[in-house]
């Protein structure tokens, strides 16, 4: 598939496209983050992950019509007043979830794989019923307009660099939060053997309930940043939630460098093999892939070693 | 489980079960339903095939595929390629610039028959492909997951993948299989002409006397030793395995049985609806098919039959009368049954209508004792020859 091409050529090409497969790596890394730690801690596989994400774009719109209509004079910092709202709404409705639906069902995690893609049908309904089936974007901040031209072949636009920015972000804050802080602390004695964990006295019921909104929230700050670089409509959510899952197991449960690693080799072999193949062969070749490895290292990449 | 006559099991309580599917299906749907309708539940009843496929993996071995589409897929394709090039003879396609091949390969500038469809022109090697390739896919997956001991949600997500990638595929390569519109406008079966009521009707009892057959085999299957195996499995994997069993062999065993199940109904899918195409096969119509088996309840093959029914009629009632309730209805059904009915209408059945059944069992039960002497002298043991849908107490599996 290189034929016709000199290597200086290739170069461009790999370049190029590797720089556009980082708006994917930054997708897959916002949505894999939540999905992550939610896994790694109960083993719970949140099927409706990727509607959490949209509740937060969803949020983000709203937010950004309340501040044109009122706070035109902000309207260039709304995004983070939405960011904030858009983790603050979803990990409430995760923290709710959790306690109606997911608590029920800790030793039975198949069956939440089940009742969690129940509850993504509905949000998915409601999503249609309130805002519509078509589509719906935000406008950006003038700041965010344009473009950095880095060589005269590629250039970067301001809002992926943005949304990469706050992935990466996102991800160090966690890597501080589960590795640098008391409840980090406490989450990782509950993953790694949960009845010592509750023996020394950590409320582990606690612990899964706020980890899980806290993963709802991640996904709700990755909706607000989709709203970015993309638009927003009831399933765009369901579109990328199988590659995610992907990007999780890949990476290796429970392990956030993994989990980005992962994102960052699915999407750029993705996005590569795109320019020489059509998209879905891409695609396909990139999953065969990906689950070929898996069958040889079920583990994933970077796996924490856990006795079980 | 032993039966002592065929006929003695027909009047015991689970042959009265299964003759009672047997009369609403044979009987009753056909009298009071149109010809369109009764289309319909032949199409609701291909569903049951998977759904009893999936009673035996996940309900029975603890394995939960989210990929059985690919399997229904793989099977009603494989039936469609047979239909299809029997459709395209080349007078048929004489305007087409290359005759004699199906249509949307020439739409799609294909000039020859790709390899894999020649094998297609033989009836005989369609049936075996039917069965056959969805049997081989799921013993590749299933060797390759099973014998490195990838399971659980693990085994569920990378079988949802498989999922994609197959849609995926079969979506982007048009040319060779129809793309996103299917394989449409097939006609004739061997030159019987499967559009017509009547051949529909003939399609219906066919697909009956298939799912019979199937629930048959698992039946058999459920009751032998290897279900029990597989039942211990998806409780005590580890005991199973230390006391001797390979369990993977068991598992791929399993996993294949549920495949060519699934592809057999794919195979009955194509006739019956008179074509095939990605949306059936995909992850959100994969993971539908868990709902029918989950509803039915999880560890009875006939209440399978029924959820698949049931849920498959909702589902064209709402979307017929309120299209934009049935997805909220859908999604509750899986919160609802998960949390509240682990095991489905079966379950139910066995907590609440059962008991009466018992009151009126044991008056008739003395009749029988009294009729067919010497054997049914001990009440006790007679017990055991009682259906029991359930088999074995829901066991929360291990993570």
């Amino acid at each position: 598939m290189f034929d016709g091409y000199t290597s200086s050529e290739l170069m461009s090409i790999f370049a190029m496209q590797g720089f556009a497969g980082l708006s994917l790596f930054s997708v897959f890394v916002l949505m894999a983050l939540g999905l992550t730690i939610i896994f790694g801690q109960m083993g719970v596989i949140n099927m409706a992950h990727g509607e959490f994400m949209i509740l937060g774009a969803y949020t983000t719109y709203l937010t950004s019509g309340f501040f044109q209509s009122y706070l035109p004079g902000l309207f260039g910092g709304y995004f983070f007043v939405a960011m904030i709202l858009a983790f603050l709404v979803c990990a409430a409705l995760g923290a709710l979830v959790e306690w109606l639906m997911i608590r029920h069902l800790y030793h039975r995690p198949l069956d939440t794989l089940l009742a969690t893609w129940g509850l993504s049908l509905i949000m998915q309904q409601a999503y249609r019923s309130i805002f519509g089936a078509r589509e719906v974007g935000v406008e950006l901040p003038e700041w965010m307009l344009g473009a950095f031209q880095v060589t005269d072949l590629v250039e970067l636009p301001i809002n992926g660099l943005f949304v990469m920015i706050i992935a990466l972000s996102i991800a160090v804050g966690l890597y501080l939060l589960m590795y640098r802080s008391g409840y980090g602390k406490k989450v990782r004695a509950v993953v790694q053997n949960r009845p010592m964990a509750e023996a020394v006295g950590i409320n582990s019921a606690g612990i899964d309930r706020a980890t899980f909104a806290l993963g709802c929230g991640i996904a709700g700050v990755a909706g607000a940043a989709f709203t970015m670089i993309g638009s927003t409509g009831p399933s765009s959510g369901q579109a990328y939630i199988v590659d995610t899952f992907l990007v999780v197991v890949f990476g290796g449960a429970q392990s956030l460098i993994g989990t980005i690693v992962s994102a960052f080799g699915i999407s750029q072999a993705q996005s590569t093999m795109e320019f020489f193949l059509s998209g879905s062969m891409a695609k396909v070749l990139t999953l065969l892939f990906v689950i070929g490895i898996l069958m040889l290292r079920p583990e994933g990449l970077m796996a924490l070693k856990v006795r079980r | 489980m032993k039966t002592s006559s065929p006929m003695k099991w027909f009047v015991s309580r689970e042959g009265l079960y299964y003759l009672g599917l047997a009369a609403l299906l044979v009987v009753i749907l056909p009298l009071i339903l149109d010809p369109f309708r009764l289309n319909m539940v032949g199409k609701y009843l291909t569903y049951a095939f998977v759904a009893i496929g999936l009673v035996m993996c996940w309900g029975k071995a603890g394995i939960l595929s989210l990929g059985q589409g690919v399997f229904f897929g793989l099977g009603g394709y494989c039936m469609a390629m047979f239909l299809k090039l029997e459709a395209s003879t080349p007078e048929a396609t004489a305007i087409q610039s290359t005759p004699g091949i199906p249509d949307f390969m020439d739409w799609n500038q294909l000039t020859e028959l790709p390899w894999f469809w020649e094998p297609f022109h033989s009836f005989s090697f369609t049936l075996l492909a039917v069965i056959g390739v969805p049997v081989l896919l799921a013993f590749v997956i299933g060797l390759a997951m099973f014998t490195r001991r990838v399971g659980g949600v693990y085994f569920a997500i990378i079988t949802q993948a498989i999922a994609a990638v197959l849609t995926i595929l079969i979506i982007g390569q048009q040319g060779f299989t129809g793309g996103v519109n299917g394989i449409t406008d097939l006609q004739t079966l061997k030159g019987w002409d499967i559009r017509t009521d009547e051949a529909r009707n003939i399609l219906y009892f066919v697909c009956v006397g298939m799912l019979f057959l199937v629930l048959f085999v698992a039946r058999f299957v459920q009751n032998s030793k290897l279900g029990r195996i597989l039942v211990a499995m998806n409780a005590q994997e580890t005991r199973v395995r230390f006391s001797g069993y390979d369990v993977a062999a068991f598992k791929i065993f399993v996993f294949c049985l549920a495949a060519a199940f699934a592809g057999v109904g794919g195979a009955m899918f194509t006739l019956i609806v008179g074509f095939m195409s990605p949306s059936f096969i995909g992850i959100v119509g994969s993971i539908e098919m868990v709902i029918f088996c989950a509803l039915g309840g999880r560890l009875s093959i006939l209440g399978a039959v029924y959820g698949a029914l049931l849920v498959n009629a909702a589902k064209s009632g709402f979307s017929e009368s309120f299209p934009e309730l049935w997805p909220f209805a859908m999604g509750a059904l899986f919160i609802g049954v998960v949390l509240a009915f682990p095991n489905g209408m079966a379950g139910l059945y066995q907590t609440y209508v059962m008991p009466l059944e018992d009151k009126i069992f044991k008056r008739k039960k003395v009749e029988a004792v009294a009729a067919a002497e010497p054997e049914a002298t001990k009440p006790v043991a007679k017990k055991t020859d009682d259906y029991d849908p359930m088999i074995d107490s829901y066991s929360p599996e291990k993570s």
